[in-house]
């Protein structure tokens, strides 16, 4: 059996694995009935229902005979991890990880990080544009997010305000 | 008359200094993001919902709508100068606007752009204002049974509205829907899905699906494609004033996209998108008359029409939100969640507890397409500069207010090791052709949903004829029915993939 629409095939895989699991996940809630639901039933009817609507993508997918096959074509892993990782690099940078014992170390550090991380999911990356570039962003930052509308960040790395 | 009554209590909260500014701020950000390619309304007010905790709600409401109407404007820019949609909704602007600019007309384009949209900005405040209050009334009437019912139609307006599979659009908002599940249950206490992480009990926050999906989904996506060659028309702008014949063609045009763009914004599931897809297909079905340019080479009527009508669309869109508290698209539903931070229950009660800020933000819509005309047809000097940024400094910054964004909602990390995972899923989505719009809707309404099935079984037993019994309800199933039945004709479901095909 070839599979006709590679991203349908594939989406209809995930919504029925999505699907069982919410259903699974909601059985272990109490269920009730019509007039008195429990917290498990609308949970329950939607994991169903979700479940066959991927069954059924899934197997149109395996039948109804598309022009190009609609490949899922290859995927830009660059963008992804780089994008990805300045985010999570940032909240390491606000917040700390307290687990690593790394301490949290401020706004101003975690746009330079971020812009540098995310700066390398593009074609090309030129040191001094991007040093430029967090520069305008850090002290656009400050003046409207700390100054202006005054929200509370940790600035600064938590050991030099110590 | 109320209806003038009401108005003017509006505009006296609107011409308030402070309201004006907003409008403004408002007004400037719709334009810049709508302008920029790759940054549309939805990412960009998720990003600032987070700001708007500190400003009175009117305030914030009033910059929030002046985003999604301002990057209507700012879309048509993109659209006519550089051949690439600056908006969504500008998608079919792009075919003949960007061939009027080729030929030197982009001035006339441009203008027929903004004036275009001014007049159906103007039509479509006026329409809300006149049909908000009647709408209410019939909104109290309304019983749990026929809640359910109203977002039924919603989301089967969605599914219509969304591009490509109707099977993966209702899967998507099913997913949606099943996300909105995580958290504590308001009837009994006990927290779904949270596998005891604390954060989860209180639910996924809508802002960390918003920004992850819409957000950093994109952004990868379009980072894998290619930097395409870029031709902007500075030069070319010279003289913005159509000619005699250019109005004589445009105003038609104009009329017709407003009444479809008006029409199609109140509908559920409707808005900008839709309604200048419409437009554009109502105008090439008129007749050209004599002399007059084709279609797809340069037509005026093809970039009055959908542009006049996107932005009506986007006015009227606000009707079901503030009389019936049900959001008609994604961007609504973000509004459902600003009005929710400022303790405002988004329904019918809004107009009678918060007249000021009903009416205030009507009357602001006024003022604000006064001001975007002024910013985007002598001021287009700025915008093309703009456009002229390269999108490897832009991508930088936009992760950056995304990731701020999301942090400043809680004050708390966990969200953005949130809309991490979340980015991921939104990339993988656009790699599998299912697209988010519909889940965020779902998403939204899923735990409204949930509460009124309850509430209207409860009332009847647990029989479920009750949703048919009540004509109300009845007739909401009815319609809602019937637009799933026009859907899958086959002629109309092979018009409705030649229309989506064009983007």
């Amino acid at each position: 059996m070839n599979i006709k629409s590679q991203r349908d095939f594939f989406s209809g895989l995930m919504f029925m694995a999505v699907g069982i699991a919410f259903a699974w996940g909601a059985s272990g809630y109490t269920i009730g009935n019509g007039a008195r639901m429990g917290p498990g039933y609308f949970p329950l009817v939607l994991g169903v229902l979700l479940a066959l609507l991927g069954a059924v993508i899934t197997f149109k997918a395996l039948v109804v005979e598309t022009i190009d096959g609609e490949r899922i074509g290859s995927f830009a892993w660059r963008p992804l991890v780089f994008i990805i990782a300045a985010n999570l690099v940032f909240g390491a940078a606000l917040g700390g990880l307290p687990s690593i014992g790394l301490p949290p170390m401020g706004l101003i550090v975690g746009i330079f990080a971020l812009t540098f991380i995310a700066s390398n999911a593009g074609e090309e990356f030129n040191f001094k544009e991007v040093t430029i570039l967090a520069i305008i962003l850090a002290v656009l930052s400050y003046a409207a997010f700390i100054l202006l509308l005054n929200l509370q960040f940790p600035v600064w790395p938590a050991f030099i305000k110590a | 008359m109320e209806l003038f009554d009401n108005l003017a209590l509006g505009f006296g909260v609107a011409f308030t200094l402070q309201n004006l500014m907003y409008a403004f701020i408002g007004c400037l950000l719709g334009t810049l993001i709508g302008v920029l390619p790759g940054i549309g309304p939805l990412a960009t007010i998720a990003m600032l919902l987070p700001a708007t905790y500190a400003l009175p709600p009117v305030a914030a409401l009033i910059m929030l709508a002046g985003i999604y109407y301002g990057a209507q404007y700012g879309g048509s820019t993109t659209a006519i100068l550089v051949n690439l949609p600056g908006e969504s909704s500008s998608v079919v602007t792009v075919i003949d606007g960007y061939q009027m600019a080729r030929q030197g007309r982009a001035g006339p384009a441009l203008a027929a752009a903004g004036l275009g949209s001014f007049f159906a900005g103007c039509v479509g405040t006026l329409i809300l204002a006149a049909f908000a209050a009647p709408l209410t009334e019939l909104a109290f009437k309304f019983g749990p049974a026929e809640y359910f019912s109203l977002m039924i139609l919603g989301l089967i307006g969605a599914v219509v509205l969304a591009s490509g599979s109707l099977l993966k659009a209702v899967a998507m908002i099913v997913l949606g829907l099943l996300l909105g599940m995580v958290g504590t249950d308001v009837n009994s206490g006990v927290a779904r899905f949270s596998f005891d992480v604390p954060e989860l009990t209180d639910g996924i926050g809508f802002i960390v699906i918003a920004m992850g999906v819409f957000g950093y989904g994109e952004i990868i996506s379009n980072l894998s494609k290619h930097e395409s060659e870029r031709q902007v028309f500075t030069a070319s702008v010279t003289g913005l004033m159509p000619t005699k014949e250019d109005f004589r063609n445009m105003v038609p045009a104009v009329l017709r996209g407003t009444a479809l763009g008006s029409l199609l914004g109140i509908l559920p599931g409707g808005g900008a998108v839709m309604a200048a897809f419409a437009a554009y297909t109502l105008e090439k079905k008129t007749k050209l008359r004599p002399g007059e340019v084709p279609f797809g080479k340069g037509n005026i009527r093809g970039v009055a029409a959908p542009e006049a009508a996107n932005n009506a669309g986007s006015q009227t869109s606000f009707i079901p939100l503030l009389t019936l508290g049900i959001p008609p698209n994604a961007v609504m539903a973000l509004m459902v969640g600003a009005m929710t931070i400022h303790n405002i229950q988004p329904g019918p009660q809004v107009m009678t507890n918060n007249p000021e800020l009903f009416w205030g933000l009507i009357a602001s819509m006024w003022i604000g397409n006064l001001m975007l005309v002024i910013l985007n047809l002598p001021l287009i000097g700025i915008w093309i500069k703009l456009l002229s940024v390269p999108y490897r400094w832009l991508f930088p910054s936009i992760v950056l207010f995304c990731a701020i964004g999301v942090y400043s909602t809680n004050n708390n990390t966990f969200d953005i090791w949130m809309v991490a995972i979340f980015g991921v899923i939104g990339y993988l989505f656009i790699k599998l052709g299912a697209e988010p719009a519909p889940l965020l809707l779902g998403f939204i309404l899923g735990p409204m949903m949930e509460e009124y099935l309850r509430r209207a079984l409860l009332l009847s037993r647990g029989d479920w004829s009750v949703f048919v019994t009540r004509p109300l309800s009845a007739s909401l199933l009815a319609a809602s029915a019937v637009l799933l039945a026009i859907v899958l004709m086959p002629s109309v479901k092979a018009k409705r993939e030649e229309a989506f095909v064009e983007d």
